[in-house]
């Protein structure tokens, strides 16, 4: 007769419950963590500085914290996707050192304004950063869209991750400087890693350059397709405008003359000249620190938010 | 920060600092959290309670809450009831402040360990050159290894292969 297997009879009982009794080596640690403690700005300081407007300096962590996450997502979606096993490994970690920079940026925000976390259901255990990246409309991120647009080959990852690691780096290493101090601190931790991000694509971006001729055209291709978004990264913002006057922020603008010397290096070293495309215009003059973005951030956030908003109050 | 006054709490505070220093770190599990750096400090106020601060490695460290879990089981087990970790981000961690013996604990695990950061002051320049690192292959001490990857299996982690023994190993990268 055929034994009937019913999970529940099992003498075994259920093949995961050895994980659960010994927290210390569970690789998600013990559970405990998501109650509420796991602040990763606890004990921190997160007091608006004298004359700054609280509103203002949230906005402005938002926007640093878009350009981060959003960039994070696009770089998750190479997973098992990269040419081979190292470069997938890391691709993946400069996402997550994105995502925890994006993390801190929006706790900062969440802290500075609360006014803008997304209201969550009575009782929801969603702390307040979960609550900005996944409940939150497209036309209410503040990202640039070269953040956003879809992923092409390896050749396009290595160009966009170049453009925004020379462009984010640059302005990190002046928000170090910041009046508020979390924002410095942020910062400081932050220009370490994206050192390492620009190296990583600059290296490649060499790399490709003097490769083979396919390699080649693909990255000369790939370099046009990016530099149409680049521009962007140096249009300032009146959030950004108020947030450098006041000290704490950083005129995107005050970077570009920086960034181009940089870029026009890895050009140089690569026998590459840098090709004259048209900015890609925005809605009205309005482009993505206005919330004017491409279809593709809603297709992006349909996917990376999907599951929170099934379950607002779940429990990760 | 609190303060110590009595003898009494001296004596708390050099026990909670103990203890606090026996937590390793759940990603590198030969280290403690003291001999990598992240543990910055402990202090116990008059009524007993214990704060102790921590800084992350990376911004995206997914073991901090760990870290802070296990550092409130411990003391809460030695008998610590009110403890509270707080996070300290200025100044940012840096390689530099893994100690000689969490150097040491590194290379017996098969590790290398890192060499002196590099120091970020101003801007940042840019190298597309061949990374220069004095590394040696920690299991056979050769220096002929070569690098395979920048990013390991950890944010902190490169990785290499040593051409002697043909050995793949971790490096801890400098930050």
């Amino acid at each position: 007769m055929a034994e009937i297997h019913t999970p529940g009879a099992d003498a075994h009982g259920n093949a995961f419950d050895g994980l659960l009794v010994n927290d210390a080596n569970w690789a998600f640690g013990s559970g405990q963590e998501f109650d509420g403690r796991d602040d990763p700005l606890a004990g921190v300081d997160t007091t608006v500085p004298d004359g700054v407007d609280a509103a203002d300096l949230a906005q402005y962590c938002v926007m640093l914290a878009d350009d981060a996450l959003i960039y994070s997502h696009r770089l998750a979606e190479w997973c098992s996707n990269a040419p081979d096993l190292e470069e997938d490994l890391a691709i993946a970690n400069v996402a997550l050192d994105l995502l925890g920079q994006a993390r801190l940026l929006l706790v900062r925000a969440a802290a500075a304004d609360p006014s803008i976390v997304p209201a969550r259901p009575e009782g929801s255990p969603v702390p307040a950063e979960d609550a900005l990246a996944f409940f939150r409309g497209d036309r209410e991120f503040r990202n640039v869209r070269l953040a956003e647009v879809p992923n092409g080959d390896f050749a396009e990852l290595v160009a966009r991750m170049l453009v925004l690691s020379t462009a984010r780096l640059a302005l990190f290493e002046r928000l170090r400087t910041s009046r508020d101090a979390v924002v410095a601190a942020i910062a400081a931790k932050g220009v370490k890693e994206l050192a390492y991000h620009r190296e990583f694509a600059g290296r490649w971006f060499l790399t490709l350059a003097r490769g083979t001729d396919e390699s080649r055209a693909r990255l000369e291709g790939a370099l046009a397709g990016v530099l149409r978004l680049e521009s962007e990264l140096f249009e300032t913002h009146p959030v950004e405008q108020r947030m450098a006057e006041a000290g704490v922020g950083v005129d995107p603008a005050s970077t570009a003359d920086e960034v181009a010397v940089v870029l026009s290096q890895v050009f140089a070293v690569s026998g590459l000249d840098r090709p004259q495309v048209d900015p890609l215009a925005g809605l009205a003059g309005r482009k993505g620190r206005h919330g004017a973005h491409t279809e593709a951030l809603s297709r992006l956030l349909a996917e990376m938010q999907v599951v929170a908003r099934e379950h607002p109050s779940g429990r990760w | 920060m609190a303060v110590t006054t009595s003898a009494p709490t001296e004596a708390l505070l050099a026990r909670a600092r103990a203890v606090a220093s026996t937590v390793t770190d759940p990603e590198l599990p030969m280290l403690t959290l003291a001999d990598l750096g992240v543990l910055r400090d402990v202090a116990v106020d008059a009524a007993g309670r214990v704060e102790v601060a921590i800084t992350p490695t990376y911004s995206g460290c997914p073991a901090m809450a760990t870290m802070r879990d296990d550092l409130v089981r411990r003391l809460t087990d030695e008998g610590f009831d009110a403890v509270t970790v707080r996070v300290e981000l200025d100044p940012a961690w840096t390689t530099d402040w893994i100690t000689e013996r969490g150097r040491a604990a590194l290379r017996d695990a098969g590790i290398s360990a890192p060499g002196p950061a590099p120091r970020h002051d101003g801007p940042v320049a840019l190298d597309l050159g061949p990374v220069r690192r004095a590394v040696a292959c920690p299991r056979c001490g050769s220096s002929e290894v070569e690098l395979t990857s920048e990013f390991g299996s950890t944010s902190c982690k490169a990785l290499y292969r040593c051409r002697a023994c043909l050995e793949p190993f971790d490096h801890v990268k400098e930050i």
